[in-house]
Parts: C-alpha cells; structure tokens; sequence
C-alpha cells in the first residue's frame, strides 16, 4: 500500500513531531521493516506471545448473554485472560523485544488506567530493559493499585502534573522524554497512534486478536460474523479486532466510544462523536478539541478511553464507512459491566465494557443465526472499587 | 529586504520569545516594545497551546497563563497589529501546527499578511510534513522557519537548503528551558548548512546568560532566548518591562561583543 508507505491513512496519520525525533522514527521504521521479517525475531515473539502470554485467547461462546438478550450469537474473545489481564500485552512484548533487538537499554511509557504501564513494566522485567513510565497524577490516584504493581516490576513510575494530569498529559510528557533521551530510549507506544511508523507497528502487533478470531469463528461455526465489536480510546484493542475482517465486507466493525455523561454534555470522551480534524500527538486524526484548536479536557469513567483523540486507522475506517462508531455512556458500560458480571460470571474492564453495552442494544435486532464478537479488551480487578464508589459503596482497594 | 533579513544584516542578532497574552494582551505589547528599544533584533510570540510537546516547564506554565485570559488566536494576531503601529521589528510567530490548521491554512496566512507577521515556527511541523502549508504560507509572503536539531545528523543539508527566513538550530535534546550546559556542536553544523545555503542560523533552547551568548555569537548568526525572558515575565509580572529591558540589554552587548 502506497498510502501505508508514507504513514498515511486516507487523509490521515502522518509524522507532525519535533525534528528531533525525526531521525528516530525513520530508524524504528527501518528497524521493524527489518525485524519482522527476521525469522529469529518472529520465532521469539511468537513464543513469547505463545508461552508467556497465554495464547490464543480464547474465543468463548456467551450462551446465557446468547439467550437473554434473544438475538445473535454472540461470542467473547478473551484478551482478559493474557497475562497482565488486558490486550496491552500483545503490542508490549512486540514493542519492547523489538527495542531490545535495536541495541536500546531503557523504555519509557505513558500510561491511562495503569494497564499498558503494567504490561510495559512486565515485559522491561523480563526481557531486562531499564523501565520508566509516564502517568498523569489524578490517574496515580484512581489507580494508585496500578502504581504499585509497575514499582513491584522494578519500574520507576512518574507522576505528571501537568494539563489535566491525565493520559493526555502522560503522552506529552513521555514525548518530550523521549526527545531528552533517544540514544539509548524506546518509547513504547500504548496504542495507535502518535507518528508513524507507531499506528502501524502496534496495529500489527495487536492484530493477532482477529486472525486468531478469524480462524476460530470459523473453525467453530463455519463462517463469518455479522458484527465485531470492540470499545475504543486510542484504539488499539479494536484496531486489532477489526484488521483482519477489514476485507470481509460483510462483517460489520463497530467501535464503541465513551460518551461519559453523554455526547450532549461537557464530560465525554467521543472524538468521533464529538470531534472535528486536527492534528495532534503526531497525528493528523479527529481529536475533541475548540475552535482554536486547543485540545479539550476530556472524561470518561473508564480512564483507558479517557484520550481526545482516536487512531488515524479508526479515522479513515470511519470516513471510508468501513467501520462504525457508537458512543456509550458511563451508566451504559457500568450497567453492562454488572451484567456480564452476573450473566457469564466475567469481571471485565469498564473499558471493554462500553463494547458489551452496545452488545446489549445491538444484539437482540440481529438474527438467530447472525454471530457477533465482543473483543473483550482486558479484566475489571482493576476497576471494581471505582465501580462500587459509583454505586454509591466505599469499599478499600 | 525581508525585514528578517534586514535582523541579520552586518549583525548577531538577539532574538527575543514572549508567550502572547501571558500575563495580558496588552502587557506582551509592553514588554515586546520594551525588548527591542533594549536592542531585540527579531521577537517570537507564541501563539498560547494547551499542549506544547517541545517546552519545558517554564514556558508550559506561560502557555496556561495565557489561556487562562482567554488569548486566542485573533488576539496574537491583534497583538501584532498593535506592535506594528509602534515597530518595524521581524515578528515571528510561535506555536503548534493544530491551531493552524483549525484556523485554516488559508485564512491563517493571509491574517498574518494583513497584521505584518514575517514568518512562524511550528516545532511540530518537521520537513517531511512542512508541504502541508509550505506553499500557502509562501504565496503570503510569511516565511516558515525550519529547526535543526542535534539528531538532525544527514537531514541538515536537505532542511537548510529549502529552508526561508532563518534556520533555528535547536541547541540541546529535549524541551525548551534554561541549561548551564549547551551542548551544540556549531564548528560541525555550520559547514554544512553553509555548503548548500547562505541562510542565517540562530541558536536556541537553553541560552540565559550573556557568556552563552557571546560564545554562540562568535559563530552562529543569531541567538534565540526563550525561558530566560519568560521567566523574568513569571517573576515580576505586570511590572517585568524594565527588568526585560535590562536582561536583554546586557544580552545585545554579549552578543555585540563577539
């Protein structure tokens, strides 16, 4: 693809970052070019992803959300159940043996709710990277369990005081670390987005999640589903759900975004919703943003969605019509986190939740024989006590 | 001439960066007139953004400074206007390429005709992206400055020789702020900007005193200092004119003496 080549997406993507990270990112790009055509690289990889992770995920067929909701079959494919209990994992590994292979000795990362900081952490443990990583401080307070974990992983975690001290702000910060440091620095990524070759190389490292859905949908039922669902910040989980359906015309991809307290109020997350064309984080995408171009503090119960923009892969699917995308509010995915709950026995993340929340409304208008997969993006441990406080419990974490 | 030109004409010249609108409107005009009656050859007024990846903290608050009165982009562009009734001064406008673009290339540029701004610094806006607003920028006549930094490495020849205005050579790796170090390597970087291109080159990112400038000055075209004055406009407030004369006094003579 001509398009790919220059790190464009339709109109979108593109490498809008200060000149002193030029030359790094032209590196990485030749880099991974290299490196994921080297069979010694794709055979650690895939045994990392094989032995230390825990896939395949499974996909798990959801009988009683099947027949409460009276509709499609529907079908949960489990990125849970990976190792540090989200998708995060999947991109991390590639990301940090890759940096580990380009001589680098140190990665840093920005993070939301703490989950890509934790599988940033895990895999600088284990594969003996120096490891830093980036979070906005009224995140380290809702998630001060997360905080600790990526300590315990020998990680050195900076609390961002900046703007609105949230993943935004946490991205901007690893960013101008990284133009501090790149000699000896690879910034892992969290999702994709940010300058090319970034969307691109976590796409590929997340899109095991559809060519494993792919062949075992198919394996299972004998064909394609009607609908994959997926919630979407950044959009990585979802880009990694969507790719390799992408050519499956028939396949509906439907991202969900958080809406927060709705669409119409001050407090959301929707960048597709809400959002107008910008360019921003190295990107040029659709980003909640003023008239002059400020970026606009955002919200979201779920802090992994808490981002004003979305990826310029999602960006084009969308202006192309190729993928949908539907926003989900705070009370939506909190209803549907307790339902999943009680329904399959699945403590999922409020994140993955806004997906099961539209599952809710979508469902039920399909056909019988129609399929549909919910990515289930990762593990709500994480969020329980906040779910508690939003129902009105106080419960210690 | 340019009146960019007309800042590096037989001179070192001093260049000056405000945030515009921090701590007001009409204090950055105050403290912008004040500069060049010190001997400010060119001044930079950053266009306020609510997050500027490529500064370090002290220009991080001014931006939020800014904002929080509300400075948008008409009022920059206001500001210039009422800078030009007083002064002929090469103005340079500072920010990043989103509020550009949502301003629209097009009206964006031909504003910055009418006012009488020269030309704009985008830090996120490097070579391979610059097509995105080079021509139009051109047709209006502003001029848009490009950076060089310590990892430009093989790129220096190809940005200098289709570089406008002036080069900036950024100093150090990182954000803006003041450094006791500068790290920049001019006898290597010169000759090759030289080679392709007879364009100024001024030295920014970390430059505070009057020695690092003399010392750049003896062989950079220019020098650029940012966090220094916007600290002094930190500390003294509303009242930082005669002080910000005074500092970028002694910072003209520096480079006058090299």
């Amino acid at each position: 693809m001509d398009q790919e080549k220059k790190g464009r997406y339709g109109i979108h993507g593109g490498q809008y970052v200060p000149e002193t990270l030029m030359n790094e990112l032209i590196i990485l790009e030749q880099q991974y070019e290299h490196f994921k055509k080297d069979p010694e690289f794709i055979k650690e990889f895939e045994f990392l992803l094989k032995e230390y992770a825990g896939r395949p995920s499974l996909l798990y067929y959801a009988e009683k959300m099947t027949k409460d909701l009276g509709g499609a079959k529907i079908y949960l494919k489990r990125e849970d159940l990976n190792h540090t209990g989200a998708h995060k994992i999947n991109n991390v590994l590639g990301q940090v043996l890759l940096a580990k292979k380009m001589g680098k000795t140190r990665v840093i990362a920005e993070t939301g709710a703490g989950q890509h900081g934790v599988a940033t952490a895990t895999a600088a443990a284990l594969l003996g990277l120096e490891c830093e990583i980036f979070m906005g401080k009224e995140d380290t307070e809702r998630q001060s369990l997360n905080v600790y974990r990526m300590e315990l992983l020998g990680a050195k975690v900076h609390s961002v005081t900046s703007g609105t001290q949230t993943l935004k702000d946490a991205v901007n910060e690893a960013m101008r670390e990284w133009t501090t440091r790149v000699d000896d620095t690879h910034y892992v990524l969290g999702s994709v987005m940010g300058p090319h070759p970034f969307p691109m190389i976590v796409r590929d490292f997340q899109s095991v999640i559809s060519e494993e859905a792919r062949e075992q949908i198919l394996e299972k039922e004998g064909k394609l589903p009607s609908a994959v669902l997926a919630c979407v910040g950044g959009g990585s989980n979802a880009i990694g759900a969507f790719y390799h359906f992408i050519p499956d015309k028939e396949v509906a991809l439907i991202g969900c975004e958080a809406a927060g307290h709705g669409v119409h109020t001050e407090k959301n997350a929707a960048t597709i919703a809400n959002g107008s064309l910008g360019i921003f984080h190295g990107m040029k995408s659709y980003f909640c943003q003023n008239e002059d171009g400020q970026i606009a503090p955002v919200y979201s119960i779920s802090a992994g969605l808490d981002y004003p923009g979305i990826g310029p892969e999602h960006a084009n699917l969308h202006d192309t019509g190729r993928a949908t995308y539907v926003p989900v509010t705070d009370e939506e995915a909190v209803c549907a986190f307790e339902y999943l709950a009680r329904t399959e026995g699945i403590i999922c993340a409020i994140e993955s939740a806004h997906a099961v929340a539209y599952a809710q409304k979508l469902a039920p208008t399909m056909k019988k024989d129609d399929i549909m997969i919910i990515c289930l993006s990762g593990r709500g441990d994480k969020d329980v006590a906040a779910i508690a406080r939003y129902r009105g419990r106080k419960i210690d974490e | 001439m340019s009146r960019i030109k007309g800042a590096f004409e037989n001179k070192k010249a001093f260049i000056g960066f405000v945030t515009g609108g921090d701590p007001t409107l009409d204090k950055s005009l105050e403290f912008i007139l004040s500069m060049v009656e010190a001997g400010a050859d060119l001044i930079e007024i950053g266009i306020p953004f609510s997050d500027p990846i490529a500064e370090g903290p002290v220009i991080q608050e001014a931006n939020i400074r800014a904002l929080a009165v509300n400075t948008d982009t008409e009022s920059i562009f206001r500001l210039v206007t009422m800078v030009r009734e007083k002064s002929e001064v090469p103005l340079v406008l500072l920010t990043y390429v989103n509020p550009v673009f949502k301003y629209g290339y097009e009206r964006f540029f031909a504003r910055c005709k009418e006012a009488g701004v020269d030309g704009i610094i985008m830090p996120d806006l490097p070579y391979e992206e610059k097509g995105e607003l080079a021509d139009i920028a051109e047709v209006h006549g502003i001029d848009v400055i490009s950076l060089i930094a310590p990892t430009s490495n093989a790129r220096i020849q190809m940005i200098a020789k289709e570089a406008k205005g002036f080069l900036y050579v950024v100093s150090s790796m990182g954000v803006t702020g003041v450094r006791q170090e500068i790290s920049v390597n001019l006898d290597e970087i010169l000759p090759q900007i030289r080679a392709v291109s007879d364009i100024p080159a001024a030295v920014g990112f970390g430059v505070s005193t009057p020695e690092q400038a003399e010392r750049i000055a003896a062989t950079a075209d220019g020098v650029i200092v940012g966090s220094a004055i916007v600290r002094i406009i930190e500390k003294y407030g509303m009242d930082a004119a005669k002080p910000l004369y005074d500092y970028v006094k002694s910072m003209k003579d520096a480079i006058s003496r090299a």
